[in-house]
């Protein structure tokens, strides 16, 4: 896939992992590599730049006597994943005609 | 590697950057192998699982801008003493041109891919318009039947050429788009870490 547009798939990606509740690396590593091949060393500059971008919030908690980090998004950040669905519909609908011309040869 | 070499490691390389930049950095992966290990993996398979330390370097080096890693470079970290200030003022001739060599080396850099890919383009668009030339002649001033069929051809055979350079062209961009990207990233190691890093 074009280099760019996975960049700006990983980050909606990473929104996504922490739309519902705060989560933490390992777990948003976890919980997308079913669905999307993603490394912690991948993550880490992402979660920078969204931090930067202040689509999410970053919170330090103590876990098992150690600090863990945890991520939290922000109404800017669920603005970003309701900007994403829309497009996605356009693109949705591009893919179908795109197919369908296929099926018909 | 165990999780201290790890950590030492990762400082090290990581020298140049700020103390925040370094802390945030190490945390992370400090934390991301606390966490597989918690889930059931040794300390020396969740380190290795993290990947190569160059490697790691690379993509938290991606995410902080050249200025702000050069910025750091500069800044001393205490003040200076009066003799200091005294060289510094002395040596202004000889640091502020090296200073600006630097600057103007990046820029260069920068410039120097863009005039190249501009100018593929610009020659694509010459090849394209002496194509469109080429079937005007054919129709204005063809010279006979056989000279507007010889224009025509030469026209829409250029024409072809500008597009097929047109594709090759992309392709050319992106790579070079992408050596200039790798020319910056490896600017950016010379300030971080010394260069040169064990992994």
């Amino acid at each position: 896939m074009e280099n760019q547009m996975k960049r700006g798939l990983l980050d909606v990606c990473v929104l996504a992992a922490i739309k519902s509740e705060d989560s933490y690396g390992y777990q948003i590593v976890k919980d997308m590599s079913p669905f999307v091949e993603i490394s912690e060393s991948t993550l880490y500059p992402i979660l920078r730049r969204l931090e930067n971008q202040q689509l999410l919030t970053v919170r330090t908690a103590e876990h098992n006597g150690r600090l863990r980090k945890y991520y939290h998004i922000t109404a800017s950040g669920l603005e970003r994943l309701k900007a994403f669905e829309e497009e996605w519909k356009e693109l949705k609908q591009i893919y179908e005609f795109v197919t369908r011309e296929e099926k018909h040869e | 590697m165990n999780k201290a070499e790890f950590t030492q490691q990762l400082t090290n390389s990581l020298a140049g950057l700020s103390q925040y930049d370094i802390n945030r950095s190490v945390d992370y992966y400090t934390e991301m192998i606390d966490d597989r290990v918690e889930d059931g993996m040794t300390e020396e398979d969740a380190v290795a699982a993290l990947g190569s330390i160059d490697e790691i370097r690379s993509k938290i080096l991606e995410e902080v801008p050249i200025t702000k890693i050069v910025k750091e470079k500069m800044t001393p970290k205490r003040s200076f003493g009066a003799g200091e200030i005294v060289l510094l003022v002395l040596g202004a001739p000889l640091w502020i041109p090296l200073l600006l060599a630097g600057i103007v080396v990046i820029l260069a850099i920068y410039i120097s891919f863009w005039s190249i890919i501009f100018s593929l383009y610009v020659a694509d668009l010459s090849v394209f318009i002496s194509g469109l030339a080429g079937l005007i002649i054919a129709a204005i001033k063809p010279g006979g039947p056989f000279g507007a069929l010889f224009y025509a051809g030469c026209g829409i055979a250029l024409i072809g050429v500008a597009i097929l350079l047109f594709f090759g062209f992309n392709q050319v961009t992106k790579g070079l788009l992408y050596i200039s990207k790798m020319i910056i990233l490896g600017i950016k190691k010379l300030f971080v870490g010394g260069g040169k890093n064990e992994t």
